[in-house]
């Protein structure tokens, strides 16, 4: 089945199987890999990615739902090859990260939380994160990193 | 994990999905938000041939006040229900509950009428509409049809929807004065319930609806029957897993099960103000 989807964007139009998941168009398709899987059944986050602005987890939607959709992935986030989102920004302050493989989800989940709840308290991030593992357990520091870009925002 | 192969077709409009439904018979699977029926296609305990795409009725996404009621669209997200100011003000338990589902993703795609079409005695929502004894709307090919949520849950994973026929709406009885209480005990923030419990006390009628303490979501009928006698909290609660037959599994017992469906029944007491 034909799908046009604008990912990042730009329009991407392929022929899927209907089976397709959005996760898989996007790494093998549009090849962003940016967006990793992690447990694929929908627990731990490492593929959030906005699907018309809001977080979404990539391995349980399938492509075809998306047809028609505006889909941001981690690579579209920064408004230029030069600069960081601000998100990406403070993780890189407050080195919210260790191994990395969770960090793209904590974005793009962190950035869907912002818009929701702009001024969080440290509380509201926990629980708006609650969809996200970070199995190195660097929490703490991601906390800290999504309070610094809601500071900035201010 | 990668689903079987089906073909897929979009419904343009509630008609045009039950016109596939006639079509395709108990091949076809509904799909709202997916997010029961996809992750149950990719462990491949679900394997329709045909799924019949109804994400985009957005005319069955709203929630509006009808006098006693609130009747929300069966596509509703579970988002635009939690968040919402009619629901928060007249039916308190039911935004706290669809805010314990899942996590934020999971409800920017979840349905409440996905939710509850899946027929999960582990999820959340079933049991506060329970409790709230919520009325279900089901269109088919006989007519629309209202059905009771006592009647609404039959089995495990099955519900009183036939395989042409589709879940339209849900209607709440609203109860801003009453006391209220969602209570869920589980092991991770976004994680099942391994037991919670709905509750909702207005003007001394109680309702109490239990989750993951049978193969269906169900009401503790004895419980709600003890504090409409005028029992105390913790005598009512007593009664909780009376009449429950809950599984086994890797995070609880039967019996602690039982212990957790009194322990949570009577803490939703009294949080109602029992």
């Amino acid at each position: 089945m034909q799908v046009n989807i604008e990912v990042n964007g730009t329009s991407q139009s392929h022929d899927v199987e209907p089976r397709t998941l959005l996760v898989h168009y996007l790494r093998e398709e549009c090849d962003l890999t940016g967006t990793n899987i992690g447990c694929d059944s929908s627990s731990c986050g490492a593929c959030t990615v906005h699907l018309n602005g809001e977080a979404v987890k990539s391995c349980t939607v399938f492509a075809v739902q998306a047809d028609g959709q505006q889909v941001t992935t981690i690579e579209g986030l920064a408004p230029s090859d030069e600069q960081l989102h601000p998100m990406q920004q403070a993780f890189h302050e407050c080195h919210a990260l260790q191994c990395g493989y969770c960090t793209p989800g904590m974005v793009m989940a962190a950035v869907s939380l912002l818009d929701e709840v702009p001024d969080p308290t440290e509380r509201e991030v926990r629980v708006g994160l609650e969809g996200n593992l970070c199995r190195c357990t660097g929490y703490h520091n991601i906390v800290k990193a999504v309070l610094e870009a809601a500071g900035g925002a201010r | 994990m990668i689903p079987v192969a089906f073909e897929y077709e979009r419904a343009e409009s509630a008609e045009q999905a039950k016109a596939l439904l006639a079509e395709h018979g108990d091949e076809a699977k509904l799909l709202a938000g997916g997010h029961s029926l996809i992750p149950l296609m990719k462990y491949r305990l679900a394997a329709p041939a045909v799924i019949v795409d109804i994400g985009r009725l957005s005319d069955l996404s709203y929630i509006r006040d009808e006098g006693e009621q609130l009747h929300i669209g069966a596509l509703t997200r579970h988002r635009d229900v939690e968040t919402d100011a009619l629901v928060i003000g007249q039916v308190p338990l039911l935004a706290a509950a669809t805010s314990e589902v899942g996590d934020p993703q999971v409800r920017h795609r979840g349905t409440i009428g996905g939710s509850i079409a899946h027929g999960d005695p582990a999820s959340d929502i079933p049991s506060a509409l329970l409790a709230l004894r919520a009325t279900m709307v089901i269109d088919g090919p006989g007519g629309v049809r209202e059905v009771a949520s006592d009647d609404f849950f039959t089995g495990f994973l099955e519900t009183a929807i036939g395989d042409d026929e589709l879940l339209t709406e849900i209607r709440v009885p609203k109860v801003p004065d009453a006391g209220w209480s969602f209570q869920k005990f589980n092991r991770r923030a976004q994680d099942w319930a391994i037991v919670g419990a709905s509750i909702v006390v207005d003007n001394g009628s109680c309702g109490v609806g239990l989750v993951n303490m049978d193969s269906r979501p169900i009401r503790a009928g004895a419980v709600e029957a003890a504090v409409n006698n005028g029992a105390s909290a913790a005598d009512a609660a007593a009664a909780a897993a009376d009449g429950c037959s809950p599984s086994g599994d890797l995070n609880a017992s039967v019996e602690y099960r039982q212990h957790l469906a009194r322990v949570l029944t009577r803490r939703g007491l009294e949080e109602a103000g029992r």
